[in-house]
């Protein structure tokens, strides 16, 4: 039925039905002229981005799969006055290398250490980052708790031995976070149950760790200074990404409150650690740390960057969270509120995980960041991989052309792989999570 | 019309249920409650009308704390209202609120927004919360929608789900800050039928509306407010019939038509 639009007065009489849209011609060739050659400028872009293509790719295979040598014991494999071949990647050195790429000089016999604390890890991260897993409330004791006390005693061989002096001062330290804790309590008029048990579980959680890291379970010391390569950079990255996430919130949720002290320790920190450059945190935490210290106590020359990558990441992790907290329209903070919900409460559960679900472009942003920027503790003399990379090219049994070019190329494809992962990763979370709210 | 009086002995059996005694508030400079003094008792209906910045928003969010007042006393349910966050929390556990835009939390379901506050704040085990919440998402008429997110019903029925989440925290007031007017207006009778329900259970209600029917139905006292303060309080019969000050008379022609 047509309605003529210059009628005076009109009555439907019939309800239209709903009908299927029209179906419109779909095939491949209408793919390719729609999207790929629609107007003068598009097939111009498409042709230049073809020849590109053609310039870039088949170079690249033919360097990195076709010509590459694959086997080999040494130099003579990849050089042509040897009878090598010098077109392609060397990836024999890669082989060769490998162990050291992925242990650095950790001790030989004790790297099966390292081979568990790996699967661990991965225990631990698909636990944790799969949605549909089994008890992911579990999953985060055992990452958070677990798993380091675990990684810790496997990796140094634990038994740190401490003195009867060092549990005197635990036990004082203790009483001291409890007091605190009771202090606040008091001053901001608050239930005192909650945050006693609150203190006593903190410090009962340190003291646990740390009877756990004083047992000697029998394993051989291994000092830091023979880790490296992929463990060193997994362990930077993942000690960064884990620390960097709660105390950003924190750093984040500082700088919002209303108690000026918390807000100006909050402020100076974020600002003072993001107008300094990494390198800069990193030779300050080397060099400085130490200095700050009392003279009978070292930190460990690992620990040290560890701790600078960590901070750092957190001033960055706290403004992204910012951002996500802003953006929360004041309606939810007076809906919870309104209920009864007190602060923690309102926080975690209404608050938080809607400012971090808006943010999770920029969290991974920042993390993926943080795992390329491991590569920088090789400025304070840690074997990271690309450090025990840069090592190996040097060594005269592989003396041979294409070795840097091939060393670089396997850092690059390894970066590649986790960082994409963590790309592809947080997308799938988002459109998760988006799945369920919308309309 | 301002200084109602307040009883110097109060009896616990005629404890009012909210009692502002002189209370003032500044945003800045800007005097937004001057000398509000009421006592609401136990099941009393009331209207609060009045064009906006009147202050009337302003005026019941102090009731639960959501703004500080500057001077006077606020008390609610015996609780006076003071700096001590915990009581503050206490008076809200008792206080309902349904705000103009719902506030629900879209990322949680329907039946999560409901049961939260009760599992969180009253520590109610998870199946009794959710029984209760079904029981209240049944009165306001929309128990299929519970396993859906806030943001696939419709303003009406958000707004109900809001009324229902407040009532599973079985509160002794009810505060209702504009709760039709975000509304289409399709869905305003049946977010206010459910407020005629809930009026008629005996519940009590401070409510910010221009739903000048809602207010003859079942208001016990209809207050006008301006510039911050009660202009004029009364009956709904005499209110309508025989406004008093002339602002109300101004503002009860403009929007009775």
């Amino acid at each position: 039925m047509s309605t003529a639009v210059d009628m005076p007065r009109f009555v439907r009489a019939k309800q239209v039905e709903a009908l299927p849209p029209p179906n419109l011609a779909r095939g491949p060739i209408a793919w390719v002229r729609q999207n790929l050659f629609s107007g003068p400028f598009n097939t111009i872009l498409t042709l230049v981005v073809f020849y590109l293509l053609y310039v870039s790719v088949p170079p690249l295979l033919k360097f990195l799969i076709i010509d590459a040598v694959w086997t080999g014991s040494d130099r003579a494999a990849c050089r042509a006055d040897t009878g090598g071949s010098e077109s392609g990647a060397c990836w024999a050195f890669i082989w060769d290398k490998l162990n050291y790429f992925i242990y650095g000089s950790y001790t030989i016999s004790e790297r099966w250490r390292v081979n568990i604390f790996f699967a661990l890890l991965a225990i631990g991260v698909v636990w944790l980052l799969w949605l549909r897993a089994p008890r992911r409330d579990l999953g985060a004791v055992y990452f958070f708790w677990i798993f380091p006390i675990v990684s810790y005693i496997l990796l140094t061989g634990g038994n740190a031995s401490f003195s009867g002096r060092f549990w005197a001062g635990f036990a004082i330290l203790g009483a001291l976070v409890i007091a605190l804790f009771a202090f606040f309590a008091a001053l901001l008029k608050t239930a005192m149950r909650p945050a006693l048990i609150m203190a006593g579980a903190i410090v009962a959680v340190i003291g646990i760790t740390l009877a756990l890291i004083d047992v000697d379970f029998g394993l051989a010391h291994v000092p830091t200074s023979l880790w490296g390569g992929i463990l060193v950079t997994l362990l930077v990255a993942t000690v960064g990404i884990v620390v960097s996430l709660p105390f950003g919130i924190l750093l984040a949720l500082g700088r919002r409150s209303r108690l000026p002290i918390v807000r100006m320790a909050s402020v100076i920190f974020i600002e003072f650690v993001r107008g300094v450059p990494l390198i800069t945190v990193l030779i300050m935490a080397n060099t400085m740390l130490p200095l700050f210290l009392p003279g009978d106590m070292t930190v460990d020359r690992l620990l040290r960057p560890l701790i600078g990558t960590a901070l750092f990441a957190s001033a960055y992790m706290a403004e992204v969270v910012r951002g996500g907290l802003q953006a929360m329209p004041k309606g939810q903070y007076e809906g919870a509120m309104s209920l009864g919900l007190n602060y923690p409460q309102m926080m975690t559960l209404i608050i938080l995980p809607q400012a971090l679900r808006i943010v999770i472009p920029g969290i991974v942003n920042t993390f993926i960041g943080l795992f390329k920027d491991t590569s920088l503790v090789a400025i304070v003399g840690i074997f990271d991989l690309v450090k025990t990379i840069e090592a190996s090219r040097i060594d005269p049994n592989w003396a041979a052309p294409t070795i840097g070019i091939t060393g670089y190329a396997f850092a690059a494809l390894f970066y590649f792989i986790f960082c994409f992962g963590m790309s592809r990763y947080s997308l799938g979370v988002e459109r998760r999570l988006a799945a369920g709210q919308k309309r | 019309m301002s200084a109602q009086q307040i009883p110097a002995s109060v009896d616990p059996q005629v404890q009012p249920a909210i009692q502002m005694v002189d209370v003032h508030k500044w945003y800045g400079d800007f005097h937004v409650l001057r000398d509000i003094n009421l006592n609401v008792r136990r099941g009393e209906r009331i209207v609060i009308c009045g064009p906006s910045g009147s202050g009337k928003s302003t005026m019941i969010r102090c009731i639960n704390r959501l703004e500080e007042h500057q001077k006077g006393r606020i008390i609610v349910d015996g609780v006076e209202l003071l700096d001590d966050l915990k009581r503050i929390d206490e008076v809200r556990r008792d206080v309902g609120m349904v705000f103009q835009h719902f506030n629900l939390f879209p990322h949680l379901t329907i039946l999560e927004n409901c049961t939260l506050a009760p599992i969180w704040v009253k520590k109610m085990p998870k199946r009794e919360a959710e029984e209760v919440a079904m029981h209240y998402l049944t009165r306001v008429k929309i128990p299929e929608q519970a396993n859906k997110y806030p943001g696939q019903l419709s303003g009406g029925q958000q707004q109900r789900v809001a009324i229902a989440r407040s009532l599973c925290m079985s509160p002794k007031i009810m505060l209702f800050d504009e709760p039709t007017s975000a509304l289409d207006p399709e869905m305003v009778k049946e977010v206010l039928d459910t407020m005629v329900g809930l009026a008629e259970e005996g519940m009590t209600m401070l409510c910010v509306t221009h739903e000048m029917g809602f207010a003859r139905q079942v208001a016990d006292r209809v207050i006008f407010m301006d510039y911050g303060q009660i202009v004029e309080m009364n009956t709904p019969d005499e209110f309508f019939r025989n406004p008093q000050h002339e602002r109300t008379r101004l503002f009860l022609s403009q929007i009775l038509h």
